[in-house]
């Protein structure tokens, strides 16, 4: 099983040099710490700030330089701030390349819901349904199950939904998958995990063909 | 015209019982604290509340709800907030969450004389329901209209007496759109200025879009989530 810092770390593979990228809160955040050497992303950060830099040492903490996730960041060279519009339009016309973010549910044909639990938590989808509507490239981050052990990789979500068909690939702490029109395709295992267990984690329609490989870092 | 107030308090002159309030921030970031102060020692109440977030418990907008003054807020993500999320269960507030760009754009629209626009964000999901939808492109989006706003209370880092305001760093955010849609726009500033000290290539909003402005005192300026990294 993969933890939260090695999803990150397998997420981090893909990056391209050159990307600009949005990374949600949660494990998504933790990418940011695997960038592989050579590639150079920038990061945006929906609240208004593209070029986003480490967090802060003490000495450096700004009250008015955060992120999205509202935590104290710093800047870079060649950073820039903008409005919140601004920062939409970015993502809105697809200019974001990559866009990781954490998910409660994640259905077979790639729709994704992660912002409400109806009755027990509202807390609202913040930019997630305007990065899902637009983003070239979503890679979702997550558990491959619930605390309560049910699958979270669905034939029919059961949550409010947040998007459509968008998602095109999950990494979670038992495997990496692309979501096809097919459906799942099952496509590197983590350590120490058979096929068997991701299609007894899965609950929607899971495809696992030919070798399939085991993770690298 | 002399659009310099002296405080918050004879800034918010005018904002009424019921009426529709924008008030820029993310989070704690960039909210006008002094004005937000002012509108709960007038008791203000009954207010629709246009911002990104609802504020914590014991701060910003959180402040406002404990005194029970707004009856609907208008967000993206009101985490973080015990009181909002009592209220909200219990049926005493009333809550319509937006996609964030959204609610960048409705607010934007206002003050660019646009009265509707479409979006792809929440399209196939219950934000889209009883909104009109159409397709451009063979993808689908859907009709989402300009705020229409009483006050707009904005922050800003720095202001000139004729009220062009300039932002500092992500305390940005919403203040610039809100700024140019309210039908009144308040601005308060941590440094007020005389016209000709700011630098006209720099000014993110023109003063023709504040109506009232003043200088504010003692920003706490509050950080949520502190995160720091060792050396």
């Amino acid at each position: 099983m993969l933890t939260k810092e090695q999803i990150a770390q397998r997420i981090a593979q893909e990056l391209q040099d050159g990307y600009y990228v949005n990374l949600g809160i949660g494990i998504p955040t933790l990418v940011a710490n695997y960038v592989p050497a050579g590639i150079n992303v920038t990061l945006q950060s929906e609240n208004g700030l593209l070029g986003m830099g480490p967090f802060p040492t003490e000495s450096e903490i700004d009250a008015d330089l955060i992120n999205a996730g509202k935590q104290t960041v710093t800047t870079l060279s060649g950073s820039v701030f903008f409005d919140s519009a601004t920062s939409f339009a970015m993502i809105r016309s697809g200019r974001v390349d990559l866009t990781v973010l954490g998910a409660m549910e994640v259905n077979d044909k790639g729709d994704i819901a992660n912002w409400k639990i109806p009755g027990k938590m509202v807390k609202g989808m913040g930019g997630a349904m305007d990065l899902v509507a637009s983003a070239q490239n979503i890679i979702v981050a997550m558990q491959h199950t619930n605390r309560s052990g049910a699958s979270k990789l669905l034939s029919k979500l059961t949550l409010p939904v947040t998007g459509l068909g968008c998602v095109k690939k999950i990494v979670t702490n038992l495997c990496v998958i692309d979501v096809t029109p097919r459906g799942f395709e099952l496509k590197e295992l983590a350590p120490g995990i058979s096929i068997d267990d991701v299609h007894n984690a899965t609950e929607g329609n899971l495809l696992a063909e030919g070798e399939i490989p085991e993770i690298q870092f | 015209m002399n659009k310099v107030v002296k405080n918050a308090d004879d800034a918010i002159q005018g904002i009424r019982d019921g009426m529709t309030i924008m008030l820029g921030g993310f989070g704690l970031c960039g909210i006008p604290e002094n004005s937000i102060s002012s509108i709960v020692k007038a008791g203000i109440k009954d207010l629709t509340c246009i911002s990104n977030n609802a504020g914590v418990d014991d701060f910003g907008i959180g402040l406002m709800l404990q005194s029970k003054l707004v009856r609907k807020m208008i967000s993206s993500y009101v985490g973080e907030n015990a009181e909002f999320e009592r209220q909200l269960l219990s049926g005493e507030l009333e809550v319509e969450l937006l996609p964030q760009g959204t609610l960048a754009e409705r607010c934007r629209a206002a003050g660019a004389g646009i009265p509707a626009f479409y979006t792809p964000a929440g399209f196939g999901t219950e934000i889209a329901e009883g909104k009109e939808t159409r397709e451009f492109g063979e993808k689908q989006f859907i009709m989402e209209k300009a705020f229409e706003s009483d006050f707009a209370i904005v922050k800003a880092w720095k202001g000139d007496t004729d009220g062009n305001l300039i932002y500092k760093a992500t305390a940005r955010n919403f203040n610039p759109m809100m700024a140019m849609a309210g039908k009144i726009t308040i601005a308060e500033v941590e440094e007020l200025v005389e016209p000709g000290e700011l630098d006209p290539n720099f000014i993110h909003t023109p003063s023709i879009f504040v109506n009232r402005i003043f200088q504010g005192t003692d920003y706490e300026k509050r950080i949520e989530q502190r995160t720091i990294r060792q050396n």
